[in-house]
């Protein structure tokens, strides 16, 4: 770890990508406004620029209510952009919902309670058509990847919080998409056990080579995974600043980077980008 | 474990509560006046003579004795079992129908929010019709049909009025069943790019088997007293609600009788219900609850 870049906030498009393959994620002037009861609107989000490249680990910080989840939600197109322009590998939203460019993972685990761990993860699958045989190495596979040999048959009330959420990344990776969308993922975690799936987040990350959008309120999870930390503020919801989080050589992802001096700086950039967003004035709250 | 303890504790509570109302029976009929109570000139407990209330060993002593006086006549337990798998027969028909339709009218109302709207209020007005008048319409409309070699048969208007029944149940069971998967399940579908189809067949459908099986078994109950109700008002002979009402005419010489198909009918709700139970063991996966990390 060397130094650390903090951009200003809006056009902070960087990290481009080479000419010769798309970006995993180009949003370019993005907002969302939601329309609730009574003709009232919140804008949860506006003038959102950010580039991810193929491979990158970007996680998105903020407080909550911030707009973070509906950013994630724009990219996996469970939500339409009111304005701007969302391209994911180079398509719509849409369509790179139907190719299934992405895996998703949420904050709770969402797995089926009536499927195996194995089941669960052959879920998407199954839903597309893949042959018996080949849903079964690929599940076998990937539950080794996480390390869950030992519970193919088990189900998921019979598996702990960070187990559930281990087969849900398996279940994320299944159809080895080169995009992984998580939301939360560890929040409802005990520290420990985060730091752990933290951990192995970074080894099936560099096995799988996939760019990865993490959503997150902990800044040390944030600087701990990321090659960049976006840091937002709400109300509407923007980008106020991008902290580079650049590994130095001969230093990797390990325990050790947690007492590494680059790695507080890092922690100290996030931490000063998120409170030295703008203020919203007493009394204007837009909801 | 305790599923199964559960279940034995209900059956501990289910067996007191009818030597409870066992013991009121022979109580009040050995301690009530024999001429009965009556409050403003109204009666409100039966009188205890023997013809009104007879023992209950001399119902069991009676219903093993043969069922009249002809030749060959059969034993009363055996005449009871007899018309009640009979009624079981036409009201496991009943519920079959019944419950087919159900589901597809829920599968119906999911699919399409303007059918709830439209739909819900005819089921549940549908419910309030009488069964008295429900009866010789449709024996009169079952009259008119003959197609070919077939040829609508009493027993069948008897299934469709226990169907009308059970239906009912059902749709309102597997519509709260079908519309009960969380946001974040019907999200990860469309996140697979899965239709409607494909998720009602992956998540809806399986989400509502808990919703589904009590529905089913109140279904098979309400055809069971439908078949019953059915019979008499369709002049269906054969089975046990027909029973019972021949039993009971035979009243003041015979009193102790008609006792034995009303157990009969107690009975067969009991195993119609227990047969339920039993589609229910072959499901039990579907039964788990998500647990929040
Ligand atoms: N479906 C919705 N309808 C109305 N308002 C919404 C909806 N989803 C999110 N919001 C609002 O948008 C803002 C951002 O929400 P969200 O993206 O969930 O924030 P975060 O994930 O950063 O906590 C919040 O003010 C929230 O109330
Ligand atoms: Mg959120």
């Amino acid at each position: 770890m060397t130094e650390t870049n903090v951009h200003p906030a809006a056009g902070g498009a960087s990290a481009g990508g080479s000419a010769l393959a798309p970006a995993a994620i180009s949003i370019t002037n993005a907002g969302k406004v939601f329309a609730v009861a009574k003709g009232a609107e919140v804008r949860a989000l506006e003038n959102i620029d950010l580039t991810v490249s193929p491979g990158e680990f970007v996680s998105l910080i903020g407080p909550s209510g911030c707009g973070k989840s509906t950013l994630l939600r724009l990219i996996a197109d469970l939500d339409e952009a009111s304005s701007g322009e969302v391209l994911v590998f180079g398509k719509s939203a849409r369509q790179a919902r139907i190719d299934q460019e992405y895996g998703i993972a949420f904050q709770s685990a969402g797995l089926l309670p009536w499927r195996s761990v194995q089941a669960n993860i052959e879920l998407p699958l199954e839903l597309h058509g893949v042959g018996k045989a080949e849903r079964t190495t690929r599940a076998e596979e990937l539950i080794e990847l996480v390390g869950l040999t030992d519970f193919r048959s088990r189900f998921p009330d019979q598996l702990s919080g960070g187990m559930q959420q281990r087969v849900a990344i398996a279940r994320a990776l299944a159809e080895r998409p080169k995009l992984l969308l998580m939301d939360e993922p560890f929040g409802a975690l005990d520290e420990m056990t985060r730091e752990r799936m933290q951990q192995e987040l970074v080894r099936i990350c560099a096995e799988t080579g996939a760019a990865v959008v993490f959503v997150t309120h902990s800044i040390p999870e944030a600087v701990f995974l990321s090659d960049r930390v976006v840091v937002m503020s709400p109300r509407p919801g923007r980008i106020v600043g991008i902290v580079d989080v650049p590994l130095g050589p001969g230093t990797s992802r390990t325990e050790a980077l947690r007492e590494n001096p680059g790695f507080f700086t890092a922690v100290t950039a996030v931490r000063e980008a998120l409170h030295g967003s703008p203020a919203v004035p007493a009394g204007a709250d837009l909801r | 474990m305790t599923r199964a303890g559960g279940r034995s504790y209900a059956v501990l509570w289910g067996l007191i509560g009818v030597i409870i109302l066992l013991a009121l029976w022979e109580g009040y009929k050995a301690l009530g006046p024999s001429s009965g109570v009556e409050l403003f000139g109204q009666g409100i407990l039966p009188k205890t003579d023997d013809r009104s209330m007879p023992h209950l060993w001399a119902m069991v002593q009676r219903a093993a004795e043969p069922v009249n006086s002809s030749a060959g006549s059969p034993p009363v337990w055996l005449a009871v079992i007899g018309a009640a798998l009979n009624s079981l027969g036409v009201a496991a028909v009943g519920w079959a129908v019944g419950s087919v339709i159900g589901l597809l009218l829920a599968i119906l109302m999911q699919r399409l929010r303007v059918a709830e709207r439209a739909v819900l209020p005819w089921l549940i007005l549908s419910q309030t019709v009488p069964l008295i008048a429900l009866a010789p319409l449709i024996v009169a409309w079952g009259g008119k049909i003959q197609i070919g070699a077939f040829s609508w048969d009493r027993w069948m208007s008897v299934a469709v009025i226990a169907a009308y029944l059970a239906f009912f149940p059902v749709a309102v069971g597997a519509l709260r069943g079908l519309q009960s998967p969380d946001t974040i399940h019907l999200e990860l579908m469309r996140s697979y790019d899965a239709g409607w189809f494909k998720t009602l067949v992956r998540l809806r459908l399986p989400a509502s088997v808990p919703y589904l099986l009590p529905a089913l078994r109140l279904g098979a109950a309400s055809a069971i007293v439908g078949t019953v109700v059915a019979e008499v008002s369709t002049g269906y002979k054969g089975g046990i609600g027909r029973m019972i009402v021949e039993f009971a005419q035979s009243g003041t010489s015979d009193p102790a009788k008609a006792y034995a198909p009303i157990a009969g009918a107690v009975v067969l709700g009991l195993v119609a219900a227990g047969l339920v139970a039993l589609l229910g063991l072959g499901l039990k996966r579907f039964n788990r609850q998500e647990v929040s990390s």
